[in-house]
């Protein structure tokens, strides 16, 4: 398996946050552990009733990586994913931001923490037009406490104009806009108010090729700005090209954490179907696959 | 694909896209303007049908006036559905409000305050103020926060709350109410008198264009492209003769021979020759500062940017960090404080309440609102819209009852008019995607 390039920090981008030389921090450092991570879920369980769906699940994130989050349908990789944005809340565990320990009741919550989810619904208004979308809950004001709506428009010109320069169209309804246009328009609200973590829920599904490309190439962007992503995907080439590691769900728990330099693609594979971790599985498993 | 639309006004496919192509300039609701073409349709073939007899000032203040109570509740009911709900019980509310109204200053204030007295009128109005939001605000909580659904709840409230009209009532119509409260009502007495009502216009062709040069001004400055200057004159001289026709159809319409005799006797002068002008009715002005203020809340308020997008996508309404139950309740609160408004104007109306006042005013209020463009799927709805709904509902009652067509069949003219409202939206989506 080819080592991953690493993408060259766009003159712009911030620097990394992590200390002295942290500009130019390999995926391999940053995965050995150089950096403090910037979310830690400890111990994090979900229950449905008396299904769990989540059981005592530890992962976390360091800036300016990428971590997959894999597994069959019904892993609880969602539902995970969900306790972190604040659309469910945890049963038990805890988050760690930058160390602290923080409550996330409701996505305000996860906003105010600086973790901004681009949900595989995109979770768009479809009657109302991109800038009230972008700004949905956290509305510019004048004032004279009125929606200023020329103040978003202008905002949201100016921030489409750096992720999809052929948007348009500000002034309709979202419904009225194209798969990827709505794609944009998700994904322009996550990274607009400075986002630490992006938790990004099957970003590519609904694409077409060009679109798909586009994405990945903003997650590498993003990545070299310092953001922090967990990259939810049922898609495995999509995580092994962008992430630095890969944790691996299997029917609510935590199969296993590993360094992608470290596995081969079949092993992943094992993990996700046999939910056994790379050093449980023999050659006849993995065999067994194919 | 070809088939044809029965209400289309447009003949040929090039005409059509050019009339299209300068109304889109203008950056107008079509649908408005489509119902402002019907109501005008509506007034023109029932005028010549009449020769002319049913366009006189009397007959338009008349329907208009009438509008009011349903047009009033009607801006609120839009919001309610817009969020995916439904509030079948305004008629019940308005109906306990104004008979508060009634028996405070019929059985109340005599005994206590004394009749007529300068302020208590406004007594009164504030007690119903306070138990239009009261009830609002139990349905909104029942609904928003126990999730019972807003259809059980509010049919729970119709029925409960025109039970305490009795309650209220002891059974009995109460009458009369106050003499300054019946000016709400409108008729030559409860209107603005001529020279008022110009002033009136004056002021509100002031603002139009202050608006105008307001919305452009604005986008200029952050450099988005404006309308063209033709189409923002144009609005403004529309807007300038809807207002000038308006106050001069008031101020055509003159106190009758009787009240003139009356008023002369009282100021010692002679009735011969005496003309007063009626001017603009006050419900009239009523119902134009409910829709600007509902309007506002509707487009320019962080409430009414979140009813509409709890009504496009009540999840992404709530990952957007929300307070989607909160919301709901507002809604219902001011649903409460509309009806009582309207609950006032009706009163006076009819000078006291009776206890059936305000009965089936639900599916008046919903007709209007669906006939103005608000769609039951949620998330579509505007508050122009549902006046024009509700006007356009009693114009076709107040006609079809001039020309002596029976009740009965006023109602079937009206279903219609619903279906086909429908119809026209439901189609003209299916072809805008």
């Amino acid at each position: 398996m080819s080592v991953q390039q690493q993408p060259e920090p766009r003159p712009p981008a911030a620097p990394p946050p992590g200390g002295a030389g942290a500009a130019n921090v390999t995926p391999a450092a940053v995965a050995g552990g150089a950096t403090a991570p910037l979310v830690e879920m400890r111990h994090i369980s979900v229950a449905f009733g008396g299904v769990k769906a989540v059981d005592n699940v530890s992962i976390d994130v360091r800036p300016g990586e990428v971590v997959g989050l894999v597994g069959g349908n019904g892993a609880g990789k969602s539902t995970l994913m969900r306790s972190l944005s604040g659309a469910h809340k945890a049963d038990s565990g805890e988050i760690l931001i930058d160390g602290k320990p923080v409550t996330i009741a409701n996505p305000r919550d996860a906003k105010n923490a600086g973790i901004e989810t681009i949900y595989q619904t995109l979770a768009l208004a479809d009657n109302i037009n991109a800038p009230a979308n972008l700004f949905l809950g956290r509305e510019i004001l004048t004032g004279v406490g009125t929606l200023d709506d020329s103040a978003m428009e202008d905002a949201t010109r100016k921030v489409m104009g750096r992720l999809n320069p052929n948007f348009k169209r500000f002034r309709s309804p979202v419904r009225n806009l194209s798969g990827g246009q709505r794609q944009s328009v998700a994904i322009a609200r996550a990274v607009h108010f400075n986002a630490k973590v992006l938790i990004m829920d099957e970003p590519t599904a609904a694409l077409g090729p060009a679109e798909t490309e586009q994405v990945r190439e903003l997650i590498r962007q993003l990545k070299s700005e310092g953001l922090g992503i967990f990259l939810v995907s049922h898609d495995i080439h999509d995580v092994i090209d962008l992430a630095e590691r890969i944790s691996v769900m299997y029917h609510g728990r935590l199969v296993g954490t590993v360094d992608k330099t470290d596995v081969t693609i079949d092993e992943v594979l094992g993990m996700i179907i046999l939910g056994q971790p790379p050093d449980k599985l023999n050659r006849e498993q993995i065999q067994s696959l194919r | 694909m070809t088939s044809s639309v029965a209400t289309s006004e447009h003949e040929t496919g090039s005409l059509r896209d050019r009339v299209m192509d300068l109304v889109r300039a203008t950056e107008i609701d079509g649908r408005l303007l489509g119902m402002i073409v019907t109501l005008i349709g509506i007034e023109i073939g029932f005028g010549l049908y009449t020769g002319g007899s049913i366009l006189s000032p009397v007959n338009l203040l008349t329907f208009a006036t009438q509008a009011v109570q349903i047009a009033i509740i009607a801006t609120g009911m839009v919001l309610v559905i817009v969020s995916r709900n439904i509030d079948l019980s305004v008629g019940s509310v308005l109906g306990v409000v104004a008979m508060t109204y009634a028996v405070l200053m019929h059985e109340v204030f005599p005994t206590t305050i004394g009749v007529d007295t300068p302020y208590g009128w406004l007594i009164a109005l504030g007690a119903g103020l306070l138990i239009g939001i009261i009830l609002g605000a139990i349905q909104g909580f029942l609904i928003a926060y126990m999730k019972i659904p807003s259809f059980v709840v509010t049919l729970g409230g119709l029925l409960a709350f025109r039970g305490l009209v009795f309650d209220i009532s002891g059974g009995s119509t109460q009458a009369p109410d106050d003499t300054q409260f019946v000016v709400l009502g409108g008729g030559p007495l409860g209107s603005l008198g001529g020279t008022i009502s110009w002033a009136f216009g004056a002021v509100i062709i002031v603002a139009i264009a202050l608006y105008l040069y307001y919305n452009r001004r604005q986008r200029r400055r952050f450099g988005f492209p404006v309308r063209p200057m033709w189409a923002e004159v144009g609005i403004g001289v529309v807007g300038l003769l809807i207002v000038v026709g308006g106050v001069a159809i008031s101020n055509a319409y003159h106190w009758p021979a009787g009240l003139i005799e009356q008023y002369a006797a009282q100021h010692g002068i002679s009735p011969e020759g005496l003309v007063i002008e009626a001017g603009v009715p006050w419900p009239a002005v009523i119902l134009l500062a409910v829709t600007l203020v509902m309007t506002f809340l509707a487009t320019k308020r962080k409430f009414g940017r979140y009813v509409y997008a709890i009504g496009g996508n009540p999840e992404a309404a709530e990952l957007g960090g929300i307070n989607t139950r909160w919301t709901i309740m507002k809604i219902y609160i001011l649903m409460g404080i509309l009806c009582a408004i309207s609950a006032a104007i009706s009163s006076a109306q009819i000078n006291g309440a009776t206890n059936d006042l305000g009965n089936g005013y639900e599916l008046l209020v919903i007709s209007a609102a669906v006939i103005g463009g608000t769609s039951f799927a949620g998330g579509v709805g505007t508050i122009p819209g549902a006046v024009l709904g509700a006007i356009v509902i009693y114009a076709l009652r107040y006609n079809l009852q001039y020309i002596g067509l029976p009740s009965n069949n006023q109602d079937i003219v009206i279903a219609v008019v619903l279906i086909a409202a429908v119809a026209f939206d439901t189609y003209s989506r299916r072809n805008a995607t």
